[in-house]
């Protein structure tokens, strides 16, 4: 019996093989067009994805121009202890943090109240204009929408400041006031993005059957009790997975947008891991100090991403990955 | 369907429905409008109103002026050439990279798949791809603009699953014909692909032509900025440092030029409006479904 079974195993086994008869050598000489097509491709992710994440070991390092990676000195933990007992890091955490915190409370539901708004028309017509309309700014650069901020904001002829100082008198200057900084940039993203935002809202309303809709109303739903019980639940799971994806990210502020924000007079306010990064590094040369506070940030990201994932598997929602 | 049953209440929500969309669709387009119509503005007017959307006396000038500078011209040469060689570049690598990683009896497959996606979530950060790039000697060259970013691992990841799931018959035929991989690869997969390449296309080609943080990083030589670093230079930087740039700045920029070099800067986006909207929602929904 004992033996019957193995032997059974064994002629499992064999199907198994002649199945997939060829050696691993044999299945790449079969593919070969495809490494060949793969290789741009491939020497594209080693160089500029793979090599950088090994030069972060120049965080460890009193990395040097002139030396180079080979010849420059190990120095351990030294550039990430400077960092967390330079009053720097706190700053930065602050920063980072309070922009993300109203980015969550100002900015993410926006495009959900937008989406529920243009969910309501029945024009079709005044719809798609609206769409048309407010889509428009998340195409345009970074640098031309911080221009136009530019342009109405100035204390010299702009706009804004016009009406501030028709009502109070007096010229506000956003630009260059501390104060005026994150409601400024919080602005400028929901002024570019919330348009856009609607499109993967919109599309999970498209998928709500008409049915849902008219047992609504069989059962004596009015309007708002629809908006409540129908179309709200129906983009619950895409609120969700954006909220996690926004968690994961919690530490990204854009680059561009706080760049180009920036200057002397709110610095203070402004600087977040990523353009504190460049000033150190690129302008001030500081390379290994900065690599570390850039390796800093980016564990604290990966292991956010992946706590975000954990999370929503554990709430019974698909994950991520 | 909700006509039927519409409350007065449900009437007054209606009203108050449309007037915040039509104010958030003016909100979002007025700025453009203005920055046009001050584009076409005497400097004068521009300092004597602050808003408007018809120019009293309109002219030409401003936009004279900045076509006549080498610095202007240039830069637009650079932003066309970076956009164009980089889209093709970029297309290149993402469509032969993504049909070997859709071929699911390839060997490695998975390990390469997944060596892709970590970069999604890790990567070596700013400061050492300088370092890279440098070392490449690729500083204050255009190709700066374009390898280090020519591959969009998202994008990646949606073309293979668009490859993944083209028919087999067609691809079965042409083998049984005698076709190779590269064959099937460009006389069946790339043509049956040409939804997927427009949509790409436009992404990446948006991509470049808004970049300017690369720029930022890799270009110091003034003579090869794109439009995007020139303009931020003139509005941002321009009452700060004139020392190093050369005729076209070192006259105080005017309102209406920072205008029109906005305009000028926005046009490409603005002519291929229609199809961007078309097709990066089409995108961003390829996007939601799983790899």
């Amino acid at each position: 019996m004992a033996q019957l079974s193995m032997k059974s195993k064994k002629a499992k086994n064999d199907v198994v093989v002649s199945a997939s008869q060829l050696t691993n050598m044999q299945r790449i000489l079969r593919d070969k067009w495809l490494y060949f097509l793969l290789i741009p491709g491939a020497l594209y992710f080693i160089l500029f994805k793979y090599l950088p994440m090994w030069g972060v070991l120049m965080a460890f390092q009193d990395y040097s121009p002139f030396r180079g990676f080979w010849a420059s000195d190990w120095v351990g933990f030294d550039h990430f202890i400077n960092f967390f007992q330079n009053p720097d890091f706190i700053r930065l955490l602050r920063n980072t943090l309070i922009l993300a915190l109203y980015d969550l409370i100002f900015f993410f539901p926006a495009p959900i109240i937008v989406a529920l708004l243009l969910n309501e028309v029945r024009m079709q017509f005044f719809k798609r204009t609206i769409q048309t309309l407010v889509y428009v700014p998340h195409f345009m650069s970074w640098v031309i929408i911080a221009s136009i901020t530019y342009v109405f904001l100035t204390t010299s002829g702009g706009a804004v400041n016009a009406v501030v100082e028709f009502f109070t008198g007096e010229k506000i200057n956003f630009l260059s006031s501390p104060d005026w900084f994150r409601p400024m940039i919080i602005a400028q993203v929901i002024w570019k993005e919330t348009g856009w935002g609607t499109v993967i809202f919109l599309a999970a309303l498209a998928s709500v059957s008409a049915e849902q809709y008219e047992a609504a109303i069989m059962d004596g739903a009015g309007r708002f009790r629809r908006m409540w019980h129908v179309t709200l639940p129906a983009l619950r799971s895409t609120i969700v997975i954006l909220l996690i994806l926004r968690l994961g990210n919690f530490l990204d502020q854009g680059f561009q947008q706080i760049y180009l924000m920036t200057n002397s007079l709110n610095r203070d306010v402004a600087d977040v891991f990523d353009t504190y990064v460049y000033f150190v590094g690129i302008t001030q040369g500081m390379f290994s100090y900065s690599t570390a506070v850039g390796l800093f940030k980016a564990v604290v990201g990966i292991i956010l991403i992946y706590g975000a994932d954990y999370f929503a598997k554990k709430m019974g929602q698909t994950g991520l990955f | 369907m909700h006509k039927m049953h519409n409350t007065p209440l449900g009437r007054v929500f209606d009203v108050f429905n449309h007037i915040v969309l039509i104010l958030m669709g003016l909100v979002t387009f007025i700025p453009f409008v203005y920055v046009i119509a001050a584009s076409f503005a005497t400097e004068a007017e521009i300092a004597a109103r602050p808003f408007f959307l018809v120019p009293e006396t309109i002219t030409t000038a401003a936009y004279d002026y900045i076509f006549s500078t080498n610095t202007f011209v240039r830069s637009i040469g650079v932003s066309v050439l970076v956009t164009v060689l980089g889209t093709l570049v970029s297309l290149l690598l993402t469509m032969s990279m993504a049909y070997p990683i859709s071929r699911k009896n390839l060997l490695g497959r998975n390990i390469i798949l997944n060596l892709v996606v970590f970069t999604m979530v890790f990567n070596g950060g700013m400061i050492p791809t300088y370092i890279v790039v440098r070392s490449l000697g690729l500083l204050d060259s255009l190709w700066a603009l374009i390898l280090p970013v020519a591959i969009n691992p998202f994008y990646l990841i949606i073309v293979k699953s668009f490859f993944q799931n083209l028919p087999t018959e067609l691809e079965e035929a042409a083998r049984i014909d005698g076709c190779s991989d590269m064959g099937v690869f460009w006389r069946i997969v790339i043509p049956l692909s040409k939804p997927v390449i427009a949509t790409f296309t436009l992404f990446y080609a948006v991509f470049y032509w808004n970049d300017f943080f690369n720029a930022l990083l890799y270009i110091s030589d003034s003579a090869k900025w794109p439009v995007q670093l020139l303009l931020q230079q003139l509005i941002m930087v321009a009452n700060v440092d004139f020392g190093t740039m050369d005729t076209m700045l070192t006259d105080p920029p005017e309102e209406s030029l920072k205008m029109a070099v906005v305009v000028v800067a926005t046009l490409p986006i603005l002519v291929f409006y229609p199809f961007l909207q078309k097709h990066f929602a089409k995108g961003i929904l390829l996007g939601s479904v799983k790899g």
